[in-house]
């Protein structure tokens, strides 16, 4: 894909989580599924291994939302990309619909692993890259998409030490590092604590990245993929609530409901009515 | 597969179930390549040393992390691997009972995830190892199959079953060194279907795990003293077998309920709700026996359950109390 092309994606998936949030009429994790967008729109544009017209191809990739909350970006992109379809994807939030706020395992809608309880996303994904292995399967590779929030949890830690015990380098995890969490700065990592030097110390090969940069992103997962011996992680900094100016670092939208007056807003700023 | 016969019953017994797991499970694993065997740095204490030497790339040592276990052996069970995961009861349960809920309940992951030395088998380790609410927890998680095995070879009949379930399954066990022997001869065993070994009386012993061997033995002395008691060996809590309980609660006036566990949401409590909700013209009273809700004081297994009244001198006691009250 063009670097055009990876802009008109993200796009694309922004415009369908606002569009989306607010017809459901309900609140929705918008500020960490809009941080990670730019990511998803790579990552599914160009990395990942599918088959749209069977999603329980043997042969896929394995992607796992373990910042679970964040589900709505990620329908999106798989709306974008052609994994959902619009009449899936519309049930969003709806009573009795299979899309809520957190991902439920369904193999035929694509949806890999129930998520929601942060921090268990890592393991689960390395016992499949294990089993990968043990099949002589090193051309699947799992992701795993995680937050920086998430990973106060600390069986994240636990999962991580296993992964570069066990050398397992057909994994590879993303951090979305937009540096809020619940109740606002994530402070665990933003003082005394190096995030980055966690992770290597651990024994994980490292990958910092503007997590906006869509060039530098699939710079990140080409070395990713090719890395081998121990599991990657890609730190990807981003800004939470990207692309909607007044959601930007404001963790009141960790969590909220688009009013009908918000949503002309955003349109309003997108240049959508002309 | 494994035979059986008295002579062979016994030495597992002197073994005890965890050595005889560890050995059972190498078995399954070299007659088939996709068994693997997992552990949260209890390998050893599950007999599961031979089996790390001689099949390397089928064991893993999760490290001392038991939700990370419970994890890597979900992915592991999504790649179509039969995965058995050991670790002590209380870590499997309430240490990971999170990623159990989420894995094998919500996800229904077939991991089949053994509790080692549950109930009070760990004795001078104390309440800390002790699996006294393991099984009102796996009750409480939708989904889950929770076994119970009476001995070593229905430890066998189990895994073997439990392998070739797809979904998930908490293996329960219990019992040590010189555990009661059950059965000395094959017989058929399905999980869901309870064993009647005594015929259901007007007092009936309902049990579970290693429990049941003990019942036997006071079944057999009370027998002696003339007193006919049925016995249940219900080795699989949920399902419960509906039909068996169903005869019990119609024909015993008195069901009696022996576990290693408290009182809170075990067997008993099973029992309990089972008739309030479907049983309710049963006339049988149902007696919880475990431990009641504390964490009791502590000393070796046969102190154990001797002071909580779970060996056979304290079951024979427990019913002749019943019977002397009508």
């Amino acid at each position: 894909m063009t670097e055009h092309s990876f802009i008109e994606s993200s796009n694309n998936i922004r415009h369908k989580i606002i569009e989306t949030a607010f017809q459901c009429g309900e609140s929705s994790h918008l500020g960490g599924a809009l941080s990670m967008v730019d990511i998803l729109s790579v990552l599914f544009g160009n990395v990942l291994k599918y088959d749209t017209s069977n999603l329980t191809s043997p042969d896929r990739d394995i992607f796992i939302l373990s910042k679970g909350h964040c589900v709505l970006g990620y329908y999106a992109a798989m709306n974008c990309f052609g994994l959902m379809s619009n009449e899936v994807f519309e049930t969003f939030q709806k009573d009795g619909s299979h899309l809520i706020a957190h991902p439920i395992k369904n193999l035929e809608l694509g949806i890999e692993s129930s998520n929601g309880s942060l921090g268990q996303g890592l393991s689960f994904g390395l016992g499949m890259a294990l089993g990968m292995r043990l099949d002589n399967r090193t051309d699947r590779s799992v992701y795993i998409m995680m937050g920086d929030g998430e990973c106060n949890e600390g069986s994240v830690w636990e999962s991580a030490a296993s992964a570069a015990e066990f050398n397992v380098d057909n994994l590879v995890a993303i951090v979305d590092v937009n540096g809020l969490r619940n109740d606002g700065v994530n402070n665990t990592y933003n003082g005394v604590i190096d995030f980055k030097n966690i992770w290597r110390s651990f024994g994980w090969h490292v990958l910092e990245v503007d997590g906006h940069d869509h060039a530098a992103l699939l710079s990140a997962f080409n070395e990713a993929e090719s890395h081998e011996k121990n599991p990657s992680v890609i730190l990807a900094k981003t800004i939470k609530g990207r692309g909607v100016s007044f959601m930007e670092d404001n963790n009141d939208w960790h969590h909220n409901r688009i009013t009908a007056k918000t949503y002309e807003q955003i349109l309003e700023e997108w240049g959508c009515h002309d | 597969m494994i035979s059986i016969d008295k002579r062979k019953a016994r030495a597992w017994s002197r073994m005890g179930p965890r050595a005889v797991y560890g050995q059972f499970l190498l078995e399954m694993a070299r007659e088939d390549s996709r068994v693997l065997a997992l552990s949260a740095d209890l390998g050893r204490s599950s007999g599961l040393a031979a089996f790390s030497k001689e099949l390397p790339s089928q064991f893993f040592n999760t490290g001392i992390a038991e939700q990370n276990l419970v994890g890597i052996s979900s992915g592991l069970a999504r790649m179509d691997f039969k995965v058995f995961s050991t670790t002590f009861a209380p870590f499997a349960s309430l240490r990971a009972g999170d990623q159990v809920r989420m894995n094998l309940g919500y996800m229904q992951e077939p991991v089949n995830l053994v509790a080692l030395a549950s109930g009070f088998a760990l004795g001078f380790l104390g309440n800390s190892h002790f699996g006294i609410e393991d099984v009102a927890v796996m009750r409480a998680i939708p989904g889950l199959t929770i076994v119970s095995p009476a001995d070593c070879f229905e430890m066998y009949k189990c895994l073997n079953a439990a392998k070739n379930l797809d979904s998930p399954v908490y293996i329960r066990l219990t019992g040590g060194v010189g555990m009661p022997v059950v059965y000395e001869e094959d017989y058929d065993y399905q999980i869901g279907k309870a064993e009647v070994l005594r015929p259901i009386n007007s007092v009936t012993i309902v049990s579970h795990g290693t429990t049941v061997g003990h019942a036997l033995k006071a079944v057999a002395e009370l027998e002696a003293d003339g007193i006919s008691v049925g016995l249940v060996n219900m080795h699989t809590i949920k399902p419960l077998d509906e039909e068996v309980l169903n005869q019990v609660l119609d024909k015993s006036d008195h069901v009696m309920v022996f576990e290693e566990h408290t009182v809170v949401g075990g067997l008993g409590s099973a029992i309990l709700e089972y008739k309030n909700d479907n049983q309710q013209q049963s006339k049988a009273l149902v007696h919880r026996h475990g431990a009641r809700d504390c964490f009791p004081k502590t000393g070796g297994y046969d102190y154990m359950l001797e002071t909580l009244g779970l060996n056979s001198a304290g079951i024979q006691r427990a019913v002749r109390e019943v019977i002397s009250d009508n």
